[in-house]
């Protein structure tokens, strides 16, 4: 049987006269509270309570720019559509509160020792911009660089992440590949063994990685949007996208209809549903994502240990709790239940690596949606509806790539042109065949 | 954890299964243009509700049968077999349970 012919191309994109350039920036009269030293101890005399970080407002008719997904991708595009090019207009809608879906979900790993060239240089930026983020947006986001570790178990393991050492060091990100002696001494719990099931041949060391603290990255830019004059609206679903001809006219929300000429699919989980609403086609499969953190203990474990072959990462909080997360379940799935199966897969593996953890007790468990690309690369930019872009297809890599997605896609709606940085990543490279197979360095360990 | 009901084992433990994917109708080979063969290749559905899936027995008889399942529930509210696609110019063949009459054929 002969599928029917498809007449115009499902993939690519159309022209991108988006053109809203020339908009002058306007802060609303608003200005953001400065947090100090000084109001510190102010506030701790005085017990009076802090400024709201940001405001609400009333759902406005139309907007310039209509961000769907009040995450870290959403509101980081918020904010330098307004910082970098001085589009205000603009409104973030999430269906819950912000933060909600993977930005509050993931395990807050921050890296760049990626596979493919476009990848590290893309992922690089989103490290240093990550570097400088609590100063530029003057909200303590905590990020400490201690140190990534990515495990190798075998032979072709480690064959992998000697590749991606030459690839990091030839694109200026500091990548090595170290031994079980040097391990041991970064991380003196390890189990560096040679006779237990899954022997440490080897790890990629990548010092700039590290964690952050998810929830502040958030706040951090959804208060800095704010003080530029953008809208967040929490509680209010988009219902539908209005494409006139092929171009988009506005959104449908459960809080009212909006008329736009640019609507920015951010969401993560639910992107299929989103771009179906503008009947745009997606290469995207939703799976869930589980992760478990322990009862807080003194600091012990410095850097982020990954591993492939064990399906887990691990890593220790400010606060002394230990953060596991693993990789997607087996299926395909829309709920967010956890299941025992992984919490008993979960405990074995770790076990494997440092055996002294066999008394800690876990505290929760949760699990988020990632949305899994053939390629294991994001999907960024135009599509063929004139007005609706995607910023989708995070899979499991999606938050730490949160800032450097926001600028480039602030940069993409405000000039109409793709930037050099996400290319590689449009939509209509599942139609030319030019995938950016990243799977080797995003598939477990991140 | 959810239960699979296997056409031909009965209901198990979904850990005992491999996800093949969702189901979808594949253009002719011959007739297809590049482009229109990469978006069945690539494109999905992803729907948020009932779902037609194809899954492996891995751990168990070792077939390939097709389910209906909610994505946002995970119930499952069919599975059957696989239908039989004979290629033209060839019999159908039984797709089940004919051991008997096959003689040394049999491959299950």
């Amino acid at each position: 049987m002969r599928a029917p012919r498809v007449i115009k191309s499902v993939f690519r994109a159309a022209s991108s006269s988006i053109g809203l350039d020339d908009r002058n920036a306007s802060t609303n009269g608003h200005r953001p509270y400065r947090y100090s030293a000084f109001d510190l101890l102010r506030h701790g005399f005085s017990q009076a309570d802090w400024p709201r970080a940001w405001r609400k407002h009333d759902l406005k008719s139309s907007y310039d720019v209509v961000v769907v997904g009040g995450g870290v991708h959403g509101l980081a595009a918020a904010y330098y559509l307004a910082r970098n090019h001085g589009i205000t207009d603009v409104a973030v809608l999430d269906k819950g509160y912000i933060g909600s879906g993977g930005s509050g979900r993931n395990t807050a790993i921050i890296r760049s020792n990626y596979l493919t060239p476009e990848g590290i240089r893309f992922y690089d930026r989103s490290v240093k911009l990550y570097e400088t983020l609590s100063a530029d947006l003057n909200f303590n986001a905590m990020f400490a660089q201690r140190g990534h570790l990515t495990l190798a178990h075998n032979d072709s393991s480690l064959r992998t992440m000697r590749w991606r050492a030459e690839v990091n060091k030839l694109e200026g990100v500091d990548s090595e590949v170290i031994g079980p002696d040097e391990i041991k001494k970064l991380v003196p719990f390890m189990d560096t063994s040679e006779d237990v099931r899954y022997p440490i041949l080897g790890a990629l060391y990548h010092p700039p990685g590290g964690i952050i603290r998810h929830d502040a990255v958030v706040w951090g830019y959804a208060r800095g949007a704010d003080a530029h004059g953008v809208h967040i609206h929490q509680n209010t679903e988009v219902t539908g996208i209005d494409v006139t001809g092929d171009k988009v006219s506005g959104v449908r929300t459960n809080q009212g209809d909006i008329a736009t000429r640019v609507v920015v699919n951010c969401t993560a989980g639910w992107s299929t549903l989103i771009s179906d609403m503008a009947g745009v086609k997606m290469s995207v499969s939703t799976f869930p994502l589980q992760a478990a953190v322990t009862e807080p203990v003194r600091p012990f474990l410095n850097p982020v240990i990954v591993s492939g072959t064990l399906h887990v990462y691990v890593s220790q909080t400010d606060r002394g709790e230990l953060v596991f997360g693993a990789s997607v379940d087996p299926f395909t799935s829309y709920s967010m239940r956890g299941s025992l199966e992984f919490t008993e897969g979960l405990a074995g593996h770790v076990l494997e690596l440092m055996p002294s953890l066999a008394k800690m007790r876990l505290l929760r468990q949760w699990a988020g949606l990632c949305d899994m690309t053939p390629d294991f690369s994001p999907i960024m930019g135009l599509t063929p509806v004139t007005g609706f872009l995607v910023d989708v297809g995070w899979g499991t890599y999606g938050f730490k790539a949160g800032p450097v997605s926001g600028e480039t896609m602030a940069e993409l709606v405000a000039t109409g042109k793709t930037p050099k940085l996400i290319a590689p990543f449009g939509l209509d490279r599942f139609e030319s065949g030019d995938l950016m197979g990243e799977k080797g360095a995003a598939a477990v360990g991140h | 954890m959810i239960l699979l009901p296997c056409p031909y084992c009965g209901p198990r433990n979904v850990s005992e299964f491999r996800y093949v994917g969702e189901v979808s109708e594949r253009p002719d080979p011959n007739g297809t243009s590049i482009e229109e063969w990469r978006v069945f290749l690539y494109a999905r559905n992803n729907p948020a509700g009932w779902t037609t899936e194809t899954w492996f027995h891995s751990a168990g008889c070792r077939q390939h049968f097709v389910t209906e399942r909610h994505t946002i529930t995970n119930e499952v509210r069919a599975s059957r077999l696989p239908e039989a696609q004979p290629r033209e110019g060839q019999e159908e063949r039984a797709t089940g349970g004919n051991i008997a009459g096959d003689g040394g054929g049999a491959t299950y």
